[in-house]
């Protein structure tokens, strides 16, 4: 198992090498290079050479390829040209809000989807299967930010239930340990912060784990279909196994498989959904400020915002992969 | 079978559980008698914007002055609601007949919130520090209104072409009366000293601060930690700065209790200022109970949020919005034909002709909006009768461009995104009506639009041949209306008139504040005359309380106190 996780972990090497050529390229290949995205239109060729010289633009591309690179090793993104603050720390700011949000879309996506798709493949035809298979059709079809729109309107503005916008009631008296609201209250005993937290994730939530949920229930459902039919479900009904047991070790854990990579670019779909879901609530994570970056040409945000969500990105598919190898032993042997 | 149910039994009473006990907390909160509701709630209001510095010298945008004037005073203040100057830290003052020396009597018994008295030598501390500023500190984009109100420093930096200094000394008299002299009179006095940015920080604040420099670049500057993190600044106000945290945008702050004036004293313990961009996205946190209130409501909502309950004072009138038509390219080669074009006196006539003003203010703006015929609103004295009109008339506008020869022009046209301004409530709305009325005189429009922070250094550089902006006086002056923009040459109009500029010059060197209004008047009808922009109107921007609020008194300068502000 060690020698797995070592080998997937080695194998992120490349990966990583690869979007770090892409994302030089990226910046490289803009129309006129980095200076007229980071000069105004009438900049005097004296301003473009001082750029070009402080930016070390001139030098050969193999030598900025390698200073980008160890830039990167030390954990220097640059500096966001909207903040000031190191690009870094941004990230590692916002970051808590964002996972904690995708963390609360995936719970909802994976304890709402794997039961109803396995319900509805079970009952295949029936009220529940239609239910769920128009409810993830429709689910798939809505556009993220229609339905945070939706959900603010009826639950915030009508009913009044959950707060419209951000992580926390401004005022509120909360330590913050790890920037996660939600664990920060339960780890001080700050019950009526971490309660709070809940309230501010559950609209986000939703909205964000629309898509997720639907994707999840249909998977579930067709892979819960093709393995009921397998010739060993059949053995192991005819050979008198308790129903449980043919439903749990024979057909839930084989039909979870897809699902579980399934999750794993999920991952991704909800950090791209993020950026709309934060920016309807006013969330704060990386996914607003992201938003805000790309209208404000803030380059540097953008470039280490994006590599910084790949790797968070690479890392989720890995777990993934080692989750898959806990499931089906044979990914291992390979 | 039953046993399949289950699932879904407990998911409902789960979600129904949750559903009550939330409802539970909401009614929970409204509950509870007035005072005891400014004691325990914090009051929520939104701005559209960040605020960008806790100590306001370093600021110029109407965001950081509304969290600021909270915190800080001036010597002078305006009056509740309108445009008079009163006393503020100062309760009286005088000037020489010559205007370069001001004497203030400062109120006593005034504390910081760091318990640092107020006194003379505080003030001069302010002023000494301001005057010494060094380094990136100089560049127009961190000390502005230092510059624009006091010219240059001590030791003005090379590089960043700036004017001499006007300032030439701060004196305490004794302990409570302090004299501050300028080289030469200006109509920005006393306006000035009732200037957020120019309001009072302690001696000690002062000291700690020294020698903590603002690296980057002059243009994009990386604000000092003590501008960012609450512990350094004390200012004396009735509210002082407790937190600000900037992931969650927010700026807490906490009632003052050894603030001076009884009378002004804050009466809600803690306010909150947060920060939502998205107009909808305010006026829902309003509506959902988020929050208490917030500025920059949209002309489209106000009817509705009154009809619900919520309050929606109107402000008095004190901006302009303008189209500019720039007539220098500034280097930017593509506009040379636009420009060229632009510079041709018949040609800015017939935009004017062209754009139905009335409908704009009509459709697109405020209740209380209205045309503007000059580049001040009619309120400041001197405002003219006397300058010309340009009525909607598109035949007369076509006639114009044919005699001129530009039958087929094509203008470029600059609109920002994602902003709402108090002059401009809807910019990209306004873009389109503009370049419907232009379209119909057989002008052909390229649009254009730039974020906020991207347009501001796009159109002061010259790079747009039309675009929309405005701006919303500082005090009651028509200097700080016209100077600011046609004091002298700027790329951002491109317009050079020795008429203009010299009749500016001579306002701004007259004491006698009759001669003074005299050549404003005289200003503004040359200034309509040679036309280098469109005025298109002067609207109150609205604000928005939530039914269950006593609100600030709303000011016509956006200088709401929200001391004021209580729970009813």
């Amino acid at each position: 198992m060690l020698r797995f996780v070592v080998r997937r972990l080695l194998q992120l090497i490349p990966t990583l090498f690869g979007l770090s050529v892409l994302l030089f390229a990226w910046i490289r290949l803009l129309p006129g290079g980095p200076e007229v995205a980071l000069l105004p239109e009438n900049a005097t060729e004296e301003q473009r050479q001082a750029l070009r010289q402080s930016m070390g633009l001139d030098d050969p591309i193999l030598v900025q390829y390698g200073r980008f690179l160890g830039d990167i090793a030390q954990g220097d993104l640059g500096v966001s040209t909207q903040t000031n603050r190191p690009v870094l720390d941004e990230f590692l700011t916002k970051f808590p809000a964002t996972a904690e949000l995708a963390i609360t879309a995936m719970i909802i996506a994976v304890a709402v989807g794997i039961p109803l798709g396995y319900f509805a493949a079970r009952r295949r035809g029936g009220l529940l299967d239609m239910a769920a298979v128009t409810g993830s059709l429709v689910g798939i079809c809505t556009p993220v930010f229609f339905l945070a729109f939706v959900l603010k309107v009826v639950f915030s503005e009508q009913l009044g239930i959950f707060p419209s916008l951000s992580r926390q009631t401004p005022g509120i008296d909360a330590t913050s340990i790890t920037g996660f609201h939600v664990l920060d209250g339960v780890l001080t005993g700050e019950w009526d912060a971490a309660w709070d937290a809940i309230m501010h994730l559950v609209l986000p939530g939703i909205a964000l784990a629309s898509i997720p949920l639907a994707v999840i229930t249909r998977m579930t459902r067709a892979s819960v279909l093709e393995v009921l039919d397998e010739d060993y479900v059949r053995t192991a009904n005819a050979k008198g196994l308790h129903h449980s047991t043919v439903r749990g070790r024979h057909v839930l854990r084989n039909a979870m498989l897809p699902v579980v990579t399934a999750v794993g670019y999920l991952a991704g779909a909800l950090l791209a959904g993020a950026v709309l879901t934060e920016s309807v609530f006013n969330f704060g994570g990386i996914g607003q400020f992201l938003y805000q970056a790309t209208q404000e040409r803030d380059y540097p945000v953008l470039l280490g915002f994006i590599l910084l969500i790949a790797t968070v990105y690479v890392l989720i598919n890995m777990l993934v992969d080692i989750s898959y190898g806990l499931l089906d032993p044979r990914v291992r042997v390979r | 079978m039953r046993k399949h149910r289950r699932p879904l039994l407990v998911l409902t009473a789960v979600a129904s559980a949750l559903a009550l006990v939330a409802t539970g907390c909401a009614s929970e909160r409204e509950d509870g008698a007035a005072e005891e509701r400014n004691e325990s709630e914090p009051f929520i209001f939104a701005g559209a914007g960040d605020m960008r510095s806790l100590d306001p010298i370093l600021a110029s945008d109407g965001e950081t002055f509304r969290v600021a004037r909270q915190a800080y005073e001036t010597l002078l203040r305006h009056e509740p609601g309108g445009t008079e100057i009163v006393p503020g830290l100062a309760h009286d003052w005088e000037q020489s007949d010559d205007g370069t020396e001001w004497t203030f009597f400062l109120e006593e018994d005034v504390t910081f919130h760091d318990g640092e008295e107020f006194n003379a030598d505080a003030v001069c501390a302010n002023f000494e520090r301001w005057y010494n500023f060094e380094g990136i500190y100089q560049s127009q984009s961190v000390s502005y209104y230092w510059t624009t109100l006091f010219g240059g420093f001590a030791d003005n930096d090379e590089d960043l072409d700036l004017p001499d200094p006007n300032f030439a000394g701060c004196t305490p008299e004794d302990e409570h009366t302090v004299t501050i002299e300028v080289e030469e009179y200006s109509p920005d006095y006393p306006g000035a000293f009732s200037m957020i940015a120019l309001g009072m920080m302690s001696p000690a604040a002062i000291e700690e601060m020294e020698g903590e420099d603002i690296e980057g670049d002059p243009d994009d500057p990386a604000y000092p930690e003590y501008s960012q993190e609450v512990g350094t600044v004390a200012g004396t106000g009735p509210y002082e700065f407790v937190d600000w945290d900037h992931d969650a945008r927010e700026v807490e702050m906490q009632r003052f209790d050894d603030y001076w004036d009884e009378d002004r004293a804050a009466q809600i313990q803690t306010i909150i200022f947060q920060t939502i961009e998205d107009e909808n996205a305010r006026m829902q946190a309003l509506q959902s109970g988020d929050i208490h209130g917030y500025d920059l409501v949209a002309p489209a909502d106000v009817q509705n949020l009154q009809d619900e309950g919520f309050e929606v004072p109107e402000r008095g009138v004190f901006n302009i919005l303008y189209l500019a038509f720039v007539q220098d390219d500034a280097g930017f080669e593509e506009r040379e034909d636009a420009a060229e074009a632009l510079s041709d006196p018949d040609v800015r006539r017939a935009l004017a002709h062209a754009v139905d003003r009335q409908n704009i203010v009509d459709s697109l703006l405020p209740e209380g909006g209205e045309v503007a015929t000059q580049f001040m609103p009619d309120t400041l004295d001197g405002w003219s009768d006397d300058v010309p009109t340009y009525d909607h008339d598109p035949e007369l506008a076509e006639e114009l461009l044919a005699d001129a020869g530009y039958e087929d022009l094509t203008l470029d046209f600059c609109y920002p995104t994602e902003v709402t301004r108090p002059y401009m409530p809807s910019p990209q709305d306004i873009f389109e009506f503009i370049t419907h009325d232009l379209e119909e005189v057989g002008i052909e429009v390229e649009p254009d639009s730039y974020e906020w922070t991207q347009y501001i250094p796009h159109t002061e550089s010259g790079g747009c041949s039309l675009y929309l902006l405005g701006w919303t006086g500082d005090f009651n002056e028509a200097y700080n209306f016209l100077g600011t923009w046609f004091a002298d040459y700027r790329p951002a109009w491109g317009h050079d008139s020795d008429a203009i500029f010299d009749t500016l010059d001579e306002a701004a060197a007259e004491p006698n504040a009759e001669d003074r209004v005299a050549l404003y008047e005289e200003a503004n009808e040359v200034i309509m005359e040679e036309l280098p922009g469109l005025p298109i109107s002067s609207s109150p921007p609205s604000i928005a309380f939530a039914p269950d609020i006593d609100p600030p008194t709303v000011s016509p300068l956006t200088q709401e106190e929200f001391a004021e502000t209580s729970f009813e």
